[in-house]
């Protein structure tokens, strides 16, 4: 049984569709990340999820249990939000103790003054008090629960969100991107952060990006979603080296992928000298040759591969990006080098672009991902 | 040289003189309050009394009219008023704002409408309802037609429109009700708003006359402008000195809460309040 698993989920807004039957599901402990280019539905989704709105068809399970009669109070999820959403009127320690305060303690014993009257909330605030202390132990962050959210930097209000997140022990830990708001470097410290920290408290976790980088970094499994479809659901590596879609091609990866149309016909594709058996059958017609940067090498003699020019050189430091242009086509290629692979390149000079073709993918007409013969072989020179 | 710009020099003329120019009747006000009968009724225009006759003025304003009993009911009447405004405001103002309902649209032009109407207009029925009601010369009379305001639903509106959404789904996460959040998360908030509100709410019904003179005939429940119209009509005749005493005390209090709630009123207009 998983922890968490969607049916279908559809929603849109007057006419727009946000999503188009969405299905996944999360096993416990998992971390997935669910990653997307901005307007894609993501954090739609996480909302539906949330109970904070309504999908128009669909099935929410949290443990077997279907969720679409519960409150968004009620569903036990935890949801760490971009803005973070302190209250701005409370204290960090105040702000972590928030959700414990509303589930533990009774609606009388929550008045103000009266309150604190009533018998047996003393033990009750005393028991909040102690959680909220070890779960700000655990963040680090015992030194800033006199502080209000205003007085904080981005960093430190990051961490107080988490704490009054994973305070009450959500059954599902929901974050919506919640690293956007920090500079550079916070950013991929706090995401080590969140990976142990989800390591330790084991809760399932989804957790919505648009930074590939992240996606592909933390999590156990990434879910790409494009347009309102959840296009592929792998582990990073797969998701990087094995596409099932173009968009899954083109979104993950830094620099893009280099996507260069090509023409199949009678199962071959083929492409200035490539040529590819297809497994599938496939109508003549204009499909897609994805090739990542990396496996695009340039020869400065311009004596093998494809005539080029390079463009620009971009210098990375531990790597050079090669932005080049194919002569024959005119297609942008891009190359990701070793430094000393780009040692005597020059922009506006004139080399050979050599495409790996085994490394090569194939994606047909509406972006689908279709797999040829692996012994790809090189065309006789007079094709 | 260390010269000031010649554009802030004007700026700064220009800006004192429109304040001197609305400043001038208070001022003159002082003046009168300080002068004897036959000060004011020189022919010539003098700013400083020439008998120095404050006391006597003061003493007078305070003798001929109930002046506690006046001021007591002002502050009744305004707390009251001010309160109701705000308890029926903040929810309907946070419904309209955060929430999705069919008739939410339908509110809006009402609260437009609303806006439209003076009270001149409602005036009539409203006398005609409480005299039927047997509530004429009572607090209920002159607090319940004010405490729907729309003005201040359109006013918490607009704030409540700019606290972010975010801060509401997570008050909705960590299990407040609706209710919960007006009250534990809106109201905190919405202080510079409310202080805002209570300055426009409070000045206008502390200095209204028009519908006390409607509904109260007895000067147990004057408010202080109309017991100043008590004050020249039976008791004080052609008294200005302690005329203008008189309304130099009914003014002092909205003065000095101005002058005190001054930097959070202005907050509160410039709506700066929130950040995420």
């Amino acid at each position: 049984m998983s922890a968490l698993s969607l049916r279908g989920l559809k929603k849109s807004f007057g006419g727009n569709a946000i999503l188009n039957g969405v299905s996944l599901d999360i096993e416990a402990g998992e971390f997935i990340a669910l990653v997307g280019p901005s307007g894609c539905g993501k954090s739609t989704l996480l909302r539906i999820l949330a109970g904070l709105d309504h999908a128009d068809s669909g099935e929410i399970f949290v443990g077997g249990k279907d969720m679409s009669p519960v409150a968004a109070a009620d569903r036990n999820i935890a949801m760490v939000f971009q803005s973070y959403a302190l209250y701005p009127h409370l204290t960090a320690g105040q702000n972590i103790a928030v959700p414990l305060a509303m589930k533990r303690l009774s609606r009388p014993q929550r008045l103000p003054l009266v309150g604190s009257l009533l018998p047996g909330q003393k033990d009750i605030r005393t028991g909040i008090a102690r959680d909220v202390r070890e779960m700000a132990g655990l963040l680090k962050i015992d030194h800033l629960l006199d502080r209000k959210p205003g007085q904080m930097s981005g960093g430190q209000r990051q961490r107080v969100a988490l704490a009054r997140a994973m305070v009450r022990q959500p059954s599902i830990f929901l974050m919506d991107e919640p690293l956007s708001n920090l500079d550079a470097n916070l950013r991929v410290h706090a995401r080590g952060e969140i990976v142990e920290l989800h390591r330790r408290a084991g809760v399932p976790t989804l957790y919505v990006t648009h930074d590939q980088a992240e996606a592909l970094s933390m999590a156990d499994r990434v879910a790409v979603m494009i347009g309102g479809n959840l296009l592929q659901l792998a582990a990073p590596d797969v998701i990087y080296n094995d596409p099932a879609h173009i968009e899954v091609a083109r979104f993950v990866g830094q620099p893009r992928i280099n996507i260069i149309p090509a023409f199949a016909e009678n199962g071959y594709v083929g492409f200035e000298g490539i040529r590819l058996a297809l497994l599938e059958k496939l109508a003549n017609g204009p499909v897609s040759l994805g090739i990542r940067p990396e496996f695009v090498k340039l020869s400065p003699s311009g004596r093998s591969g494809l005539s080029g020019m390079i463009e620009r050189l971009e210098f990375l430091g531990s790597e050079v990006i090669a932005h080049c242009r194919l002569e024959a086509s005119g297609d942008a290629v891009v190359a990701k080098l070793a430094p000393h692979e780009a040692k005597d390149l020059i922009a506006g000079m004139k080399v050979g672009v050599v495409l790996a073709p085994v490394q090569a993918m194939v994606f047909g007409p509406e972006g689908k991902r279709l797999r040829f013969a692996a012994s790809a072989r090189r065309e006789p020179a007079h094709v | 040289m260390n010269s000031i710009p010649v554009g802030r020099i004007i700026r700064f003329a220009l800006l004192s003189l429109g304040a001197l120019m609305i400043l001038a009747p208070y001022i003159f006000m002082i003046s009168t309050a300080g002068k004897t009968q036959s000060d004011i009724f020189t022919s010539s225009l003098a700013l400083i009394p020439q008998h120095f006759y404050f006391a006597e003025n003061f003493a007078k304003a305070l003798a001929k009219v109930p002046m506690a009993t006046l001021l007591w009911n002002g502050v009744v009447v305004c707390g009251m008023i001010f309160f109701f405004q705000v308890v029926v405001a903040i929810p309907c103002a946070y419904a309209m704002a955060k929430l999705k309902f069919r008739a939410a649209r339908l509110m809006m032009v009402l609260v437009m409408l609303g806006l439209l109407v003076p009270i001149h207009a409602t005036a009539l029925p409203l006398y005609v309802a409480f005299d039927g009601m047997s509530l004429l010369n009572s607090y209920t009379s002159l607090v319940a037609p004010f405490t729907i305001s729309v003005f201040a639903i359109f006013m918490f509106l607009q704030f409540f429109r700019a606290m972010p959404d975010d801060l509401l789904h997570a008050a909705r996460l960590d299990g407040m009700s609706e209710l919960g959040i007006v009250a534990r998360v809106i109201v905190p908030n919405a202080w510079p708003a409310v202080t805002a509100f209570a300055i426009f709410s409070v000045v206008a019904h502390w200095n209204d006359l028009y519908w006390p003179l409607i509904v109260v005939s007895k000067q147990a429940y004057a408010t202080p402008p109309l017991g100043l119209m008590y004050f020249r009509a039976a008791e004080a005749g052609d008294d200005y000195g302690a005329l203008m005493a008189a309304t130099l005390i009914i003014t002092v209090p909205l003065v000095a809460a101005f002058l005190l709630a001054q930097k959070r009123f202005v907050e509160g207009i410039t709506m700066t309040g929130l950040k995420g």
